[in-house]
This record gives structure tokens, sequence and C-alpha cells, in this order.
């Protein structure tokens, strides 16, 4: 059985709703972010909210928290490594991945469900998907707007490091080429925007981002 | 010269001259000029009550469900499974008024440290907000910044805001109104008390540094001569959700491990507030040495020291021998924790300074011996208030007047504010604001141990109209929002937001508005488990509407069975059902005309309280899709609202005995398979059910004896929809 860690940093928000949807696929526990190692892992989330409040920027500080160390070395032996909202901050500013996550346009959190469509489904998080499947899952930042320079931009779409984009007429926060998740270059780690740890019963909305952590919990692709 | 410190300093405090007299006749002495500012601070309003003592003893606090009452941080109900919500409604309004950004996000911070004071995690946030008229730049800045201020606090710190309510009126014009509502989820067994006991034990300070914050009158005691000295200057309090992020997180760890003997949340008065009510409520003493308290600012006086409203504070009492477990928590979540002082058997709150006693008090005089002042109510001969402007010119069709008030603010859709919200976060919530007449949020993940729902509302013209019946019928429209979600009852809280109380007309609005609050907290078996009063509330053009707003928490059992606002399906049957007797006295038709009614139709409590058994009942059948209460708008706005919610319009006949527009309390619609609407006849015959229609289409078509309208469920989600946003452009 697939064995999630969800980080908290202070400042977390979303740790204990993904340690729940982590639960519905698998075994779960937070990972405290002093410490060094991630124990017996097999994959990693990197939840929403405000780590050490959002200041300086987004995910600036935590990712010199101490565990990103770990995450950074696990990610780069192949582990699966899952960023959402803040987390993909994180991930962005630790250079786990490319580009990074700007001021929404309209300058307002905006708390929105929102159409993704999966661009991507040979990643760790997306293999249970279908190529062109479209989820809804809510989204809700002041800071998503994915920004990344024109050649990189260009680099991304080649590799089809675009994961999930958001449907037309769903991009909530100006994202270039309606960018709400990317990938690595090897697709084991990957970060959006929206929050698919909160689409996992349909009571609160939609069960479609459940898919998301149940690609991780299939088991791991041959090396 | 200042004309403030001019005055001798007891009034340049707001304290009378008998009340000067009384505090150095309890103390024997004169107070020096740090006991002066606390004794001002402790028998003020805001921490004494004295106006509003007396009435509040008037109102139930007792019931089945309460597990704790008036008195505490918050107030609590058992929800069942050995789970209490926790729950309390506080005002935010003058400091709003002044920086609506921070006024509302310290609003936000303070229940929330209300709630997670007596040991429950804060799991919701709602928001009841009044400001005037949007057609003035100060209102649309008001509203712009205090909802960014509420989801700059609630986003952050992860709470979700999950409802509330906002009017427009001019008489908050200068005086918004600022209420936040917070529900806290408790282990009843690891509640907390804010009773200091244990002689001998160690008082300990958590969270932020100690600043000038919010010291307000009191600076005359800084200086005398306040236009020279600009550092002296009170300031605004500043909110950080993330210092009260950790403060939350620790306190609850703290709790959680058992090593608090007594916890209790910083707010209005700061230090002095909160400890003398410690202390009082333990029948003990307390002892605080100024110079361990951590400082931002290095010389602060030891009177700016004690009532500081530096936010993000919490005070504890701890066993000396778990004072280390304690500063290890504390030192986990990166909280500040510092030993300030000690709990003595004198009763005495003494202050230390300099290894000097700087203040030396009598608990009970700070707490207990606030004088308490007798209300003297006049019904007023001439209206209060001035009829609001016109916006309509006379003339209009029913489908012209639909559009209007469908874009009038108070009716308009409010999702440009809510999007600003995180309504998600904690995986509870069943609903997306406006999708429920109540927020619902489940007990648990799965929603097997059954859900909460929560409504807040007052609708303050109404109240300005008749008191006593506007008070009503903020409960029971608080009541009918959760019968229309199958939830039952369990207790209320509320907050009275009224202008001056020692002027003889708002003192009868006060009294009559909490003589109605009592009926129909009685009436709907709904005890006052606690609130707060916010008077004064009167800026140049005069009083505010009064405004009582009421939080109310009930039950359900089966989150599944939660109807929706709107319509869910084409050719389902159209119902309403209760006690609905419409007019338009007080309407927002009436007010779109520019005039306003002194008087409302008389309640019978007993019809409406039986009628929303029997609703919540249909509805925990688990067959409706659709319930909808009847409010601000009448009939003909709530069968819009319903269609524009999916764009399912609807044909309906109201028959001849009611009005398109008129308004009152009682009336839901609900809508269904006509076979569910069937076999629901029988049970809601007793209660004024008739099938009014069907929908489907494209328009909303109304008949109500000779007037008709047509409208395109198109136009009335444009005029509903765009109306707020179209303020900002």
């Amino acid at each position: 059985m697939t064995r999630f860690g969800v980080i908290r940093f202070p400042g977390s928000c979303d740790e204990v709703d993904a340690l729940q949807a982590c639960e519905r696929y698998g075994d779960a526990e937070l990972l405290w972010h002093r410490e060094r190692g991630l124990r017996d892992i097999d994959a990693v989330v990197v939840p929403g909210g405000f780590s050490y409040g959002d200041y300086l920027r987004p995910g600036a500080i935590a990712r010199f928290s101490p565990i990103m160390e770990a995450v950074a070395d696990f990610a780069r032996d192949g582990g699966r490594v899952l960023g959402i909202c803040n987390g993909f901050q994180v991930l962005c500013e630790a250079g786990l991945l490319p580009g990074a996550l700007l001021g929404n346009d309209h300058l307002r959190f905006r708390c929105r469900q929102v159409e993704v469509v999966v661009e991507n489904v040979d990643t760790a998080f997306t293999r249970a998907c279908a190529r062109e499947e479209r989820l809804s899952i809510p989204g809700k930042h002041t800071t998503g707007r994915y920004f990344a320079p024109p050649a990189m931009l260009e680099e991304l779409e080649a590799n089809g490091q675009v994961v999930f984009r958001y449907a037309p007429g769903h991009n909530p926060n100006g994202s270039l080429n309606d960018i709400a998740g990317i990938a690595n270059e090897a697709g084991n780690v990957v970060g959006l925007m929206p929050h698919p740890e909160h689409a996992v019963n349909p009571l609160c909305s939609s069960a479609d981002g459940g898919k998301l952590f149940a690609s991780a919990a299939l088991e791991p692709l041959p090396a | 010269m200042n004309p403030v410190a001019s005055q001798t300093p007891h009034r340049a405090l707001g304290l009378t001259d008998a009340e000067y007299e009384l505090i150095c006749e309890k103390l024997g002495r004169e107070p020096n000029p740090l006991e002066l500012a606390v004794f001002s601070l402790m028998w003020s309003e805001h921490c004494g009550y004295k106006h509003s003592r007396k009435l509040l003893k008037l109102l139930p606090t007792e019931g089945p469900h309460v597990v704790m009452g008036p008195g505490e941080n918050a107030g609590a109900v058992d929800v069942g499974d050995g789970l209490a919500i926790a729950f309390k409604v506080e005002s935010h309004n003058h400091p709003s008024a002044v920086e609506p950004f921070q006024g509302a996000a310290t609003g936000v911070g303070g229940i929330l440290r209300d709630v997670f004071a007596i040991g429950a995690r804060p799991i919701a946030i709602l928001d009841s907000l009044r400001f005037g008229e949007l057609d003035t730049a100060r209102s649309r800045y008001l509203l712009d910044h205090a909802v960014a201020g509420i989801g700059h606090y609630g986003n952050s710190i992860g709470v979700a805001t999950v409802g509330g309510e906002i009017y427009f009126e001019g008489p908050y014009e200068q005086n918004c109104l600022v209420n936040a509502m917070c529900l806290g989820l408790a282990p009843k067994d690891k509640m907390i008390r804010s009773a200091a006991a244990g002689v001998g034990n160690v008082i300990v300070l958590m969270g932020a540094l100690t600043g000038r914050d919010g010291i307000g009158g009191a600076s005359v005691l800084a200086s005398a001569e306040l236009d020279e000295d600009e550092d002296k200057r009170p300031t605004v309090q500043i909110g950080d959700p993330f210092e009260e992020k950790k403060l939350l997180e620790s306190s609850l760890e703290l709790l959680d491990r058992g090593l608090l003997t007594s916890l209790q949340d910083l707010g209005a008065a700061g230090l002095t507030s909160s400890s003398s009510e410690m202390a009082s409520k333990g029948e003990v003493g307390i002892e605080i040495d100024i110079d361990q308290v951590p400082l931002r600012e290095a010389d602060m006086e030891p009177f700016e020291v004690m009532i500081s409203e530096s936010q993000e504070r919490m005070l504890c009492v701890v066993e000396p021998e778990r004072l280390d477990e304690v500063f290890a928590v504390c030192s986990k979540w990166d909280v500040r924790a510092t030993a300030i002082g000690t709990v003595t058997d004198t009763r005495r709150l003494c202050v230390l300074a300099g290894g000097e006693v700087v203040g030396d008090m009598p608990v009970e005089a700070l707490v207990d011996d606030c004088p308490v002042y007798d209300l003297d109510p006049v019904e007023p001969s001439e209206p209060v208030y001035r009829p609001p402007t016109a916006k309509l010119g006379g003339g209009e069709s029913p489908a012209d007047l639909l559009l209007a008030l469908l874009a009038s603010p108070n009716i308009a859709s409010k999702r440009w504010a809510f999007e600003q919200y995180d309504w998600i976060v904690g995986s509870r919530t069943t609903r997306r604001p406006e999708d429920a007449e109540a927020a619902v949020l489940m007990l648990d993940s799965s929603g097997a141990m059954g859900a909460i729902a929560v409504s807040i509302d007052g609708n303050g013209r109404r109240v300005a109209c008749d008191p006593y019946t506007g008070a009503v019928e903020a409960v029971l429209e608080c009541a009918r929002n959760l019968a229309c979600v199958g939830a039952e009852p369990l207790g209320l809280t509320n907050c009275l937001n009224f202008g001056n109380p020692e002027k003889p007309h708002i003192a009868w609005q006060l009294t009559r508005a909490v003589e109605g609050l009592r009926d129909a907290c009685l009436a709907v078996e709904a005890p006052v488990v606690g609130g707060n009063v916010s008077l004064y509330n009167e800026g140049g053009g005069g009083p505010i509407y009064p405004t009582p707003v009421v939080g109310m928490v009930g039950k359900l059992p089966d989150p599944t069975t939660v109807p929706w606002s709107g319509f869910r399906e084409s050719g389902h049957a159209i119902a309403l059902v209760g006690p609905f007797e419409p007019s338009l006295a007080g309407s927002e038709l009436e007010k779109l005309e520019g005039k306003l009614s002194t008087e409302l139709p008389a309640i019978d409590l007993d019809r409406h309280a039986a009628a929303l058994v029997a609703i919540r009942d249909a509805v925990r059948s688990g067959v409706i899709a659709t319930a909808h209460d009847v409010s601000e708008g009448g009939l003909a706005c709530a069968v819009a609202e319903c269609a524009i919610a999916a764009g399912i319009g609807a044909q309906v006949d109201l028959g001849e005995n009611f009005a398109l527009f008129g308004e009152g309390p009682g009336g839901v619609l609900l809508a269904a398979s006509p076979e569910a609407i069937e076999k629901l006849a029988e049970s809601l015959q007793p209660h004024g059910f008739r099938v009014i229609g069907e929908t489907g289409g494209d328009r909303i078509d109304i008949k109500a004896g000779v007037a008709t309208l047509s409208v395109p469920v198109a136009a009335a989600q444009e005029a509903h929809g765009g109306s707020l946003p179209s303020r900002f452009e």
C-alpha cells in the first residue's frame, strides 16, 4: 500500500484535508517541517495554505525548511511529489518545478470551482486519468498566475510538462497558456494550483480530485 | 491646548464623577493613573455592559443542549458523540469604520481566539456586514476593504468562511457594522474554562509582542499634549493571521496534552480584562510583573502594557511543574511564551514594575462592582429615521420591479464577496454560500455523524420599523433557514448593534428588541449561549438602524438530504408552505419607493414554531430538491432566486391573496417531483401548504391575481449577479 507523507509547515492550512484525501487511497501521515528525513514514505504531498504567513513571497521561506532538502533528494531519485497551491509555490521556489506563480491578474483571492483538462496522463499523479479528461476541482488563491519566460514555456509545452490546463473560460487568475499545473521532465514531481484534496467527496462538490491520489497509489512504473 | 486633556482624567476616560467616587471608595484612596486606566476600561460599556446587563438577563440561556452558556469566552452546545460546537458572534464596528481592512481582519482574529480559548478548533466563520448605500465612494471603500480583511485573516489561518449577510442602508454610512461569528468543534472532555485556579500557579503570556496598539482614550494619560507628541498617538490594531495560526495550533496542542489549568484570550483591554476576569471567575488574585512582558516598543509605560490591545495573544494558567513542557510545545510552534505572573490568594489584581507595586485593585471591584444602569426607554413620538431616498420613479411594470429588486444590493448576489473567502478548507462544507439556506458542515469527513447548520441574520431596517417584531423576525429567519436544511436549532448567539442607549428612544429600541429576541428564542427553543453588545453606534447622521444580529446553530442527521436554494430540475412542482402573510411594510420595495413604515404586522409565534418543525421533518425525509426562504423582495424574488441558481425557469400562480413583492416571515418555497410534493401535502397541509406552480423553461412567469410578470431567466441572472461586481469595475 502506498504510504503518503503530507508536510506540515507553520501556516499550512490544507494539510489535514490532504491527509484525509490520501487516506482514501493509501496510508498517510503528517511530516513536521523540521524533520530531516522522509521515513519510509512512497509519495510526498506539499499541501496548501500560507506557510510562514506567505511572508516575503509565497513558498519563499518554506523551501528552506529542513525537510525540503530531503524532498529534493527524494524527487531527484524519482520519488513522487505533489505540490498543491502553496505546495506548488514551494516546489517552484525550491527549483523542483520550473516557472513561478505570480499574483492573480485581478489581485483578489478567488475561491471557485474550476474545470481543468488533463493534458498529460504519463505523470505520477495523472496515470489514473484519461487524456483530455475534464476534472472539476476548486481553486482558491491570491497568487496563482503561472508564469514562465517564453523559451521555457515553449519547452514545457513541447515536453508535455503542462499537466493540467484550465478549461476554456475557467482560468481564474490569468495564468499563461491557461496552465493550472505542471510536471518536471521526469513526471514524478507535479504541482497545481487547484485543490484536488478538496474534491474527493461528492458531498463537498466533486470527487474528481481523487484521481490524482489514486494515480499516486498505483504501483510505480518500473524505472 | 487639547480639549480632551483639559478635562479631568476620569472624565476624559469616559467615567462619570459618581463612578470616579465609587472607584475611590472601593480602593479606599484615589486611583493612580494606571489604576484609573484599568478601571475606565473594566467599567466601560464594552467590558462592563453597564447599560445592557440588566436587559440581557431577560434572554433565555438554558436548554437541554447547552454545554457552556454566557460568561465564558464562547458558548457551546452538545452535538452528540462526545462533541460540542462552540460559537459566538462579536462586533468590530468602530475599528472597521476607521480602518476597514485591519478592523475586519482583527474582528475575525478576535472571535477565532474566543473559540479556541475554550479548547475548540475553529471550523467556520460567518460575517454580518452593514454599510451605507453603495452609491457613495466611502461605502464601496468600506465594503471592498472589509471583505478583503475578512478574507485575509480567515483564508490565511485556514478556517472556512461559510456564510454571512450584507445589507446597505443609509444609517450605516458613518457607522458600518462588522460582526464576525466563529464556530469551533471540540471534544467535550477537552474543553476548558477561563477561571484561574491554584494559588502559586504561573501566569503565562503566549503569542505576539505587546505594543501600543489600540490604546484608545487612555492615551490622554500618556501625554497632556497629545497633539505635540506624535509617537504617543493610539494606533489601530494590526492583525497577523500567521501568528494566530501558530497560537491556535499551540493552544490546542497544550490543551490536548492537558498542560493548562485555564486559558483566556486577550481582546478588548488586553491584559487588564483577561487577567481580572480570570481572577474573578476563579475567585483568586493575580500578580503581574510588567517587566516580564515582552514588548515591541522599549519605552512603554506600565499602564500601556496593561491596556494594550496588541492582537494574537493568550493568557494561560500553568502548574509550575508543567512549565517546561508548556514552553517546549510553544517553542515547537515558534510561539513566544513568557511567565509574567502568579495566581495569588489575595483576590486583588496586583501590578508590579521595577520591583514596585504600581497598581493594586480588588478584582471584585473591577469585574463585579461596575455600576449597572437602568435604561429609560421612551417610545419615540416622531420617526427616528428619515425615509430612504426613492430609487423608483413610479409606474414601473411588475417585470421592471422584479429586475430592480434583484439588482438592489440588499438582494443582489453576494458572490463577489464570498468568492474572496475560502469556504472549503476543513473538508466539511457541503454547500457553497448561496447554494443552501444555511451553511452545512459535516461533523466527520463522511457525514455519517451528521452535520451542523448555521445561519446569521438580522434585517436592521425592519427592526427600525418595529423593534420587537423585527427582532422576532431575525430569530425566525435563522430558524427557518435551519429548517430549510433539515436542522433542529440547538442554540444561538447574538450581537446587539444599537445607538446611544442613554437616549430614551434608543433605550426603547434596545428594550423592545431584546424582548422580541426573548420571545422568539423561547418559541423556537433556541437558548442564547453567548453574545456581544455594541452600543453608541451614532455618526454625524444619527443612530444606525437598530441591528440585532442573530447567529443560530442547529444539527441535522444526514447531510445527503440537504436541499438546495435553487431549482434542480425541470418538471418539479413548486409549493409554498408556512404562515406567510406578506405586507409591503418594511419591504425592499417600500425602501426603493422611498418609504419607511413605523410598524410591522404582528406575529403568531406558535404557528411559526409549529410550521418550522413540520418543514424540518419534511426536509429530513430526503425528497425535497429545493427549499428557499421567502425574504427580501417577497415571493416574486424568491421564485426568481430559485430560477437564477441553475438557470431553470418557473411558471407560478400565486392566486388572489399574495402580493408579488410583499414581505413577512414564515414563507418557504419547496420544489420536488410532483409525486413527492403530493406526498408532503398531508403533513404540511396544516401549515398553509399549497402548490403554486412548476419548474421549467427559460422564463420566470408569475401571476398574482391581476398582476403578472414574465422575465427571461437570463435577464434575472444578469440583474442579480451583475449588480455588485458592476460597482467595482
